[in-house]
């Protein structure tokens, strides 16, 4: 990006860091709390990454033989008990991923990071907010996991419903135990987390952009985190009505979701898919933001459609309020209501298509280096396809009658989750590096966690179609045997995704001991954005003064 | 961290301890009520001290951490890029609010409009139910439930909103124009009219011929005309906080962020009301021809 002024700060009176307990406890600068929330997404994501472990190791064979171990009783009774751990394993691993993985990570971790440095701010609207928003999420996250070894049915502890709380399961009836109380109030802590985030992100980004920096100059990465912030921030306050009438439901007597007392379990779908689905993109937009800043990097072009990209994400943002019951689409429904979700979801594929035709047409032509985080960058583009195209086809009410909660589905949301969400993450964890630790990792066992990761998360998911198709439904503990050789696949796929993490840490620790310098901009001429022109690390402070950007900037 | 050479206006803040501290009463306060609410740990269903702790632990919090920004904006760190960027925050949470109570109305309306179709016989899901238009409030209540009379004290309370709307309006003139005298009665007005409001509101509930518990109209009822009253005692609270500044010297005719806040989340709880009044009361009221 064409500047005419850059501030480079390195006056070591500037760089005066608090002490070790105020600095990383009481933090108010939006660098520090960036890595505390990708600590904590690590730490998450290794418990979530663990739990989803249990489930295909149980799942590698048929019959219920592996997950018993973890469980009391003896014979019929441990299989019970198996059934409700297998239950709340899938239900803890949703929810940890989504809430505690995930968003920490994407918006926490690298929105703190890097929102206000490509913006040319010196910090977020209200550091003091950002430092609650990552302790309420740490805080929820420990209820979470409190909940998870609180009783919860008559068959053990935790909630074994299903990351979407569906009452009856998540009322009395299903589950009487405190366990899912603590769950509900985990839910609203880390909803009153990410409302301050997504508020001070909003600020930030519309009051303190650099001089010359107008919205349609600004970053795409900024506009995605600035897009999600406005899911977030209208989509969460709903979810904490329904969780709300939920607790008051199983502790004060209500009746919202008993039919018993004229209630209505569905009314808790709609509330929950109002909040879910925007939640969705929520995971997906700041990817998409990164994946076009390293598209545009190592393709060394600006990126194609720079005005088209981020109203892609904007109207991405929107319609993705009105397609919820997509997700009911067997409740029930009546079938002009369905005929309206299945036109209204198909629309969101144009503007995600409008996306990657757009990464494509940046590399077209490109002078493209494979560098690390291009591989991931690629990779995603290509799982998103896969997971978008599947989309597609269940968006269809015909078809989701036959597919919905089958592992088609699964297949699909781990395709635009798991490969589409966690390869962003990861591109952008090697894209940035570099930048936020001052030191550089080794390029070739991050290919190699790149290229194992691929090929794992490929063998793990992809199977899945098939044991979707014919008919395997989500949420079991056990199948038929005509299912196992899938699985059996699924498994090994597992296994080696479990070697590529492996390797990550490795990379991650031998990164930590070499030690080897890092420079401001390693990337070259195709770094364009502001980020690039600060030290690696940046300064504690940066631009005290602040840069100017001229006219004609790049993205 | 304020230094010589930062060359902007924005506000570096240093670091504070409340955060943490708040999240941490956030947890004690979660575990306190669920404690209270199933008991958890071996404490007895009904526990209520470890809540109180958890909920008088958040209250320090936001003394301490607001009073810290009410001095920060005493000594200068609230410069005008900084006000307008406190204006958004203001503006955005009020926005996550509205967002709040949509929940609260989508499911009184869903409840109200298809209670026949889900208690009565003949539910047909394939037939559109939103044929008969707001006719469909007929069902609701259902038949059996005593409503109030809306014309009676609800009417009543939406008028009293609706003045201390005009005196928040009065107070905010009044300390634009430097008539801190004026400003201090017309707040003090407001928050009167705040506290008749809570109190009318506490004397209809202890009137309703229903309850929360047992019937789904009691639920809704409560749960929507609950939360705004909870609104009404917070932002009473806040006009509270305003005039005590007031009356101890602070704010200026130029620059009052707390007070300007302080009134639009008045005029944010006045408008829910009246959504309130127009849909919890009036239409199923005149549905039932009256």
């Amino acid at each position: 990006m064409p500047m005419d002024e850059v501030a480079l700060d390195h006056h070591d009176a500037h760089d005066h860091k608090p002490g070790f307990f105020k600095r990383w406890l009481f933090s108010t600068n939006h660098k520090d709390i960036g890595t505390l929330y990708l600590i904590f997404a690590l730490i998450a994501g290794i418990v979530g990454y663990t739990l989803s472990g249990l489930i295909r190791w149980e799942l590698a064979e048929p019959g219920i033989g592996v997950l018993t171990q973890f469980v009391s009783g003896e014979g019929d009774v441990a299989i019970q008990n198996a059934k409700h751990f297998y239950n709340t394993v899938i239900t803890y691993h949703g929810l940890i991923m989504i809430f505690f993985m995930v968003m920490p990570a994407l918006i926490g971790g690298f929105g703190n990071w890097f929102v206000p440095l490509m913006i040319g701010a010196p910090d977020m609207a209200f550091p003091r907010m950002n430092n609650i928003s990552f302790w309420l999420t740490a805080a929820a996250f420990v209820l979470a996991c409190i909940s998870m070894m609180v009783p919860g049915g008559s068959a053990g502890n935790g909630f074994a419903g299903g990351w979407v709380l569906y009452p009856p399961l998540s009322s009395t009836t299903g589950h009487p135990g405190p366990a899912m109380d603590v769950l509900i109030l985990s839910l609203h802590t880390a909803g009153i987390a990410s409302i301050l985030g997504a508020i001070n992100f909003i600020v930030t980004i519309l009051n303190m952009r650099a001089p010359g920096m107008t919205l349609h100059k600004m970053p795409l990465f900024a506009w995605g985190v600035l897009v999600t912030a406005v899911l977030l921030l209208l989509s969460l306050p709903v979810l904490a009505a329904a969780l709300t009438m939920l607790l008051t439901d199983r502790n004060f007597g209500s009746q919202f979701f008993n039919p018993a007392g004229g209630g209505d379990p569905i009314m808790f779908q709609h509330l929950f898919w109002f909040f879910g689905h925007p939640e969705v993109y929520i995971m997906i937009l700041p990817a998409f933001g990164i994946i076009s800043h390293i598209v545009s990097t190592f393709s060394k072009k600006p990126i194609f459609g720079y005005l088209g990209m981020a109203y892609a994400m904007v109207s991405i943002g929107v319609i993705g309020f009105v397609v919820w019951a997509h997700h009911m689409y067997t409740v029930g429904m009546n079938v002009d209501l369905k005929a309206y979700f299945v036109a209204a979801t198909m629309v969101i594929a144009v503007p995600t298509g409008i996306k990657i035709f757009s990464w494509i047409a940046t590399m077209w032509g490109g002078s493209i280096e494979f560098k690390v985080p291009m591989l991931w960058a690629i990779g995603f583009i290509f799982l998103f396809t896969v997971g978008g195209v599947t989309g597609v086809v269940l968006a269809n009410a015909g078809i989701d009658h036959a597919l919905h909660d089958t592992y088609y589905v699964v297949a699909h949301f781990h395709y635009v989750l798991s490969l589409g969400a966690v390869f962003g993450l990861f591109a952008g964890w090697y894209y940035w590096f570099e930048k936020m630790f001052g030191i550089k990792y080794n390029g070739f066992i991050g290919g190699l966690h790149f290229w194992l990761m691929f090929v794992g998360s490929n063998v793990l998911f992809f199977p899945q179609h098939f044991l979707g198709l014919q008919g395997m439904p989500r949420r079991y503990i056990d199948y038929a045997d005509g299912f196992a050789t899938w699985h059996h696949i699924s498994s090994i796929g597992y296994a080696i995704t479990l070697v590529a993490t492996l390797v990550f840490f490795v990379g991650l620790v031998e990164a930590l001991v070499r030690r080897r310098k890092g420079v401001a901009n390693p990337w070259g001429e195709g770094a364009t954005t502001l980020e690039w022109t600060l030290s690696s690390p940046p300064p504690f402070h940066q631009y005290n003064e602040l840069p100017h950007v001229t006219a004609k900037g790049g993205h | 961290m304020a230094h010589d050479e930062v060359k902007h206006d924005y506000h570096l803040v240093n670091p504070s301890p409340w955060p943490l501290l708040g999240s941490l009463s956030v947890v004690v306060t979660a575990l306190g009520g669920v404690t209270f609410m199933k008991g958890l740990f071996g404490l007895e269903q009904g526990t209520w001290w470890l809540l109180a702790l958890g909920l008088a632990m958040v209250m320090w919090v936001m003394f301490g951490w607001w009073r810290e920004v009410i001095k920060e904006g005493r000594v200068g760190d609230h410069t005008p890029v900084v006000t307008i960027g406190l204006r958004y925050g203001m503006i955005l949470f009020i926005a996550s609010e509205v967002m709040f109570f949509a929940g609260w109305f989508w499911s009184f309306f869903e409840f109200a409009i298809f209670e026949s179709a889900r208690v009565g016989p003949n539910w047909d899901s394939a037939n559109p139910l939103f044929a008969d238009g707001l006719a469909r409030f007929k069902d609701w209540p259902p038949v059996g439930v005593e409503t109030f009379d809306p014309f009676h004290l609800p009417l009543m309370n939406t008028l009293i909103l609706l003045l201390s709307g005009t005196t928040v309006t009065w107070a905010h003139h009044a300390l634009q124009h430097d008539d801190r005298s004026g400003a201090k009665l017309g707040l003090l007005l407001t928050i009167i009219l705040g506290m008749a409001f809570t109190c009318l509101q506490i004397f209809e509930y202890q009137h309703a011929q229903f309850t929360f518990d047992g019937t789904l109209y009691g639920s809704a009822f409560f749960m929507a005309t609950g939360f705004h009253g909870a609104h009404v005692v917070i932002g009473t609270i806040f006009l509270i906080v305003c005039l005590l500044r007031l009356m101890a010297g602070n704010m200026t005719s130029e620059k009052h962020l707390g007070f300007e806040f302080a009134a639009w989340y008045w005029h944010f709880v006045d408008v829910v009301w009246l959504f309130l009044f127009a849909f919890v009361y009036v239409v199923p009221f005149l549905a039932h021809g009256g």
